[in-house]
């Protein structure tokens, strides 16, 4: 069984804990308190951490020294037997995510696109932009990045189904897969190379593949002069070097994103997961703080780059006049393959 | 050409009237799992009088009568089990008044569920009646007589306890008003605060008249549906979650079911809970009273909200779509149900028979518990599904369904819609003095035995 690579020297000597201090729904009283937790989940010990995380991923981000805390803590928390979402919603995830092949793949040749297992991913794949691998498309349980048990603390679950998405890919004999979803790109490069699992092909961020067609298609591109507010998902957290492909996108296709209280490093989830481990209190409030803080940055577009969040707040921000769109969507847009407003 | 055949032409004329085979073979059978048999002929009458003319010549010349609406109980209720005449009621099909105040309206005894629910959509669409998950070609008279349930059926009863008046053929041909009607022109009241006559008929499955026209209460019809789905893999909390539920006292339906294909819903039982507001501040404030009341058991990890935006609108279909499809999982269509009535606190004990029974018998098991009154009890509905052309698989789940039956008497429910062999069943239970008043009323309402004979057939 593969273990997870947890450096628990660079813990112990780590004079920051920000993974921790900078957790948006847990407060420390300061380095000594948010380190000390830290330390005794290390140690396989009790931690109020283990209860009452949300699986926001973001301390995957806030920790710089290389370390994996979420997925420490998610590894601990299964442990001991501590769930986070009710038993059944977590035992349907599973249930649900099973491969029993059905699923379903386009002419892949060297290069495959994954659409995961999001039936929305499938339509974004298309157009000019992706001219080249549209019909290279791969959707299924069989290709489905597993990382969403880490919501459930079933990392057991991870390590069983990654190795075998990772082989069914080696199967297509693919030397590329375009990944159309922030959770396959991070599972591909985070968690796989978290718990040492060998990626035999080179996985592709689907923001990196957009940016350069959209750089080849530059002559096409007529500036939207739009204001949008962009939701961070919390996969990007497993990855936060590609945040920055999304400012490059907007410069190019003329898109303000001003500043906000909730962006980066401080963006706030789509927040349904809270809702399944919590209730409606604390998702409802993240929901509404985001809501408001992308009316006060005088967006007129709510910009996903993940369609679970969007699934989740779209009619949400819609009720409050934002447009939501996927960012494929507003390149779309910008070449003029999709009209604006008709997303 | 007999006598009954040219009689039957003399009152509704030749394309009305059939005894051609083909005919017969499609009306000797129903989707369920019991043995077809054929009737002699079959009438479509278009009038009250028609039908009183038909039950006249029956009456006369001792021949079985059989009302059908649409004939989709599945227990072989229209089934004629001793030949005679169908009367199929689907041209009757007028909505002949709304008295929209007063929330009521009159259809003829053969209109379907769909046609009044797009009549009110189009002409009242403040209002709405308590529709039923059977497809919307079933009709309203054949639901009541067989106390059906429908989207209201939680707040406000059996879907025969909205009746508001009925006119009925009697089995000796007497033409005759129920309730409220029978006094003056609104159909405000099936019985009280008279003796209520409507129970002559109601439940009866047509063994002791034919109505040809129905009342029926409309209810406000709000601008918003919603629904939330809770789910917990522990059967034994179920009571507890639905008292709760049923406690806030205002939730449209409450469905809990379970079912083992396709794979997300292995293990778990799930309730769904449809509500309805006029305001999205209603809509919302009722999510959060349904969050709120189960909160303990979101906190206990034992149970919590399913996020069902990608399925709602299938949730909210009116019919739901959900069980035809569950019928075609063996392939061949078929699919069947026991319903017994039963007290919510039985909910563990028949959600363990079900599963018992499946695999005793080799067939692939659905169940739907619908909660009945605000959870004075539930429709318990245990349903197998099954191949059309597998005799083998059809005779395993009639052998299931009649011992879940016999489960449910033994629990003290009572079956619903139950098929003749159930209703013996159930008859030979019944405290003999209720028995015998059930004997003394058909015979005095049918003293020739001709209306759906082999149904509700009392014997001292
Ligand atoms: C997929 C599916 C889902 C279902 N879901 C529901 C549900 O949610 N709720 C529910 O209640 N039922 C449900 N049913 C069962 C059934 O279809 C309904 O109860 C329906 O209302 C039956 O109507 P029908 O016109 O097909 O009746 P029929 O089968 O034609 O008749 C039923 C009984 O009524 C008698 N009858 C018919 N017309 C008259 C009349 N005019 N006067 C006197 N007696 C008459 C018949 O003789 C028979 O005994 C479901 C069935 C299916 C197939
Ligand atoms: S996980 Fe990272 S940030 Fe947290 S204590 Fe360890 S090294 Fe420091
Ligand atoms: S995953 Fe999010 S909620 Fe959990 S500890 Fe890390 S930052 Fe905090």
């Amino acid at each position: 069984m593969y273990q997870l690579k947890f450096d628990q020297k660079v813990c112990a000597s780590c004079r920051s804990a920000d993974c921790l201090l900078k957790c948006q729904y847990m407060t420390f009283t300061g380095h000594k308190e948010a380190h000390g937790e830290m330390m005794k989940i290390m140690k396989g010990k009790d931690s109020r951490v283990l209860s009452e995380c949300m699986t926001c991923y973001a301390c995957e981000e806030y920790c710089t020294r290389g370390n994996h805390p979420f997925y420490l803590i998610s590894e601990k928390r299964e442990e001991k037997g501590i769930f986070t979402a009710p038993r059944p919603i977590t035992n349907q995830w599973i249930n649900m995510t099973v491969m029993q092949g059905k699923c379903l793949v386009g002419n892949v040749k060297d290069k495959a696109l994954s659409c995961c297992y999001i039936p929305d991913l499938g339509p974004l794949g298309t157009g000019e932009i992706f001219k080249d691998v549209a019909d290279a498309g791969v959707f299924g349980a069989e290709f489905m990045c597993p990382a969403v048990h880490t919501h459930f603390a079933r990392m057991s679950v991870i390590k069983e189904r990654l190795p075998i998405v990772i082989e069914n890919y080696r199967k297509l004999g693919v030397k590329e897969v375009i990944c159309l979803h922030d959770e396959c790109y991070g599972t591909l490069t985070s968690i796989a190379q978290a718990y040492g699992m060998e990626v035999p092909f080179q996985p592709v961020y689907y923001l990196d593949y957009v940016l350069q067609r959209m750089k080849e298609l530059k002559d096409k591109i007529k500036p939207l002069n739009i204001t949008v507010a962009y939701q961070r998902s919390c996969s990007n957290r497993l990855i936060p070097d590609k945040h920055a492909l999304v400012k490059k996108i907007f410069t190019l296709i003329g898109v303000k994103a001003p500043k906000r209280t909730y962006q980066d490093e401080n963006a706030l989830c789509c927040a349904e997961i809270l809702r399944s481990i919590s209730g409606y209190k604390l998702a409802d409030d993240v929901q509404k703080r985001n809501i408001d803080d992308m009316l006060a940055a005088d967006a007129e577009y709510c910009v996903f780059n993940c369609p679970a969040c969007q699934t989740s707040l779209a009619e949400k921000v819609a009720k409050r006049g934002l447009k939501p769109v996927h960012i494929i969507d507003l390149c779309k847009m910008a070449i003029g393959e999709k009209e604006r407003g008709t997303l | 050409m007999s006598d009954i055949l040219q009689s039957l032409i003399d009152i509704v004329g030749e394309r009305s009237v059939s005894n051609a085979p083909e005919e017969l073979w499609f009306y000797s059978r129903d989707p369920g799992v019991l043995a077809p048999h054929k009737p002699d002929y079959v009438v479509a009458p278009k009038t009250t009088e028609e039908v009183q003319k038909i039950v006249q010549l029956a009456c006369r010349e001792k021949v079985p009568v059989v009302p059908m609406g649409n004939g989709m109980s599945l227990a072989g209720l229209v089934i004629p089990l001793k030949g005679g005449i169908v009367l199929d009621m689907k041209r009757m099909n007028k909505i002949l008044e709304v008295n929209p105040m007063a929330r009521y309206v009159v259809v003829e005894g053969g209109t379907s569920q769909g046609a009044l629910k797009s009549y009110l959509q189009k002409n009242h669409p403040t209002l709405r009646h308590s529709i039923p998950d059977a497809p919307a070609t079933t009709t309203i008279a054949a639901n009541v007589s067989l106390h059906g349930q429908g989207r209201l059926t939680n707040q406000y009863g059996f879907n025969s306890d909205m009746v508001t008046g009925l006119e009925v053929v009697l089995p000796t041909g007497e033409i005759c008003r129920i309730g409220s009607p029978s006094i003056g022109p609104y159909w405000i009241s099936k019985g009280p605060t008279m003796p209520d006559l409507s129970g002559l008929f109601l439940g009866w499955l047509g063994c002791t008249g034919i109505i040809t026209k129905v009342g029926l209460k409309l209810y406000p019809n709000k601008k918003f549906r919603d629904a939330e789905l809770f789910v917990t893999d522990r059967v034994d909390l179920i009571p507890d979650i639905l008292y709760k539920l049923t406690h806030l006292e205002m939730l449209e339906d409450i469905n809990v079911w379970f079912q083992p294909k396709p794979l997300m819903f292995l293990g778990n039982y799930h309730i769904t809970i449809f509500f309805t507001g006029d305001t999205e501040e209603e809509i919302e404030f009722k999510r959060k009273m349904i969050w709120d009341c189960l909160q303990e058991h979101m906190d206990a990890k034992d149970g919590g909200f399913m996020s069902i935006q990608y399925m709602k609108a299938m949730l909210l279909e009116m019919p739901g779509r959900n069980i035809a499809d569950f019928a075609d999982v063996p392939k061949g269509g078929g699919f069947e149900y026991s319903g017994p009535i039963a007290p919510i606190e039985h909910f563990p004990q028949y959600a363990a028979k079900v599963v018992e029974l499946a695999a005793k018998y080799n067939v692939l098991y659905a169940s739907t518990a619908r909660l009945i009154s605000g959870g004075h009890s539930m429709m318990y509905s245990i349903s197998f599904a099954f191949n059309r052309n597998d005799k083998a698989m059809m005779d395993r789940v009639e052998q299931a369904l009649t011992e879940a039956t016999a489960f449910a008497l033994d629990m003290g429910g009572i079956p619903w819609k139950p098929n003749h062999k159930e209703q013996k069943m159930l008859l030979e239970r019944m405290e003999p003095n209720a028995r015998r008043l059930l004997l003394m009323i058909k015979k005095n309402l049918d003293p020739q035995g001709i209306m759906n004979p082999g149904n509700w057939e009392v014997n001292a």
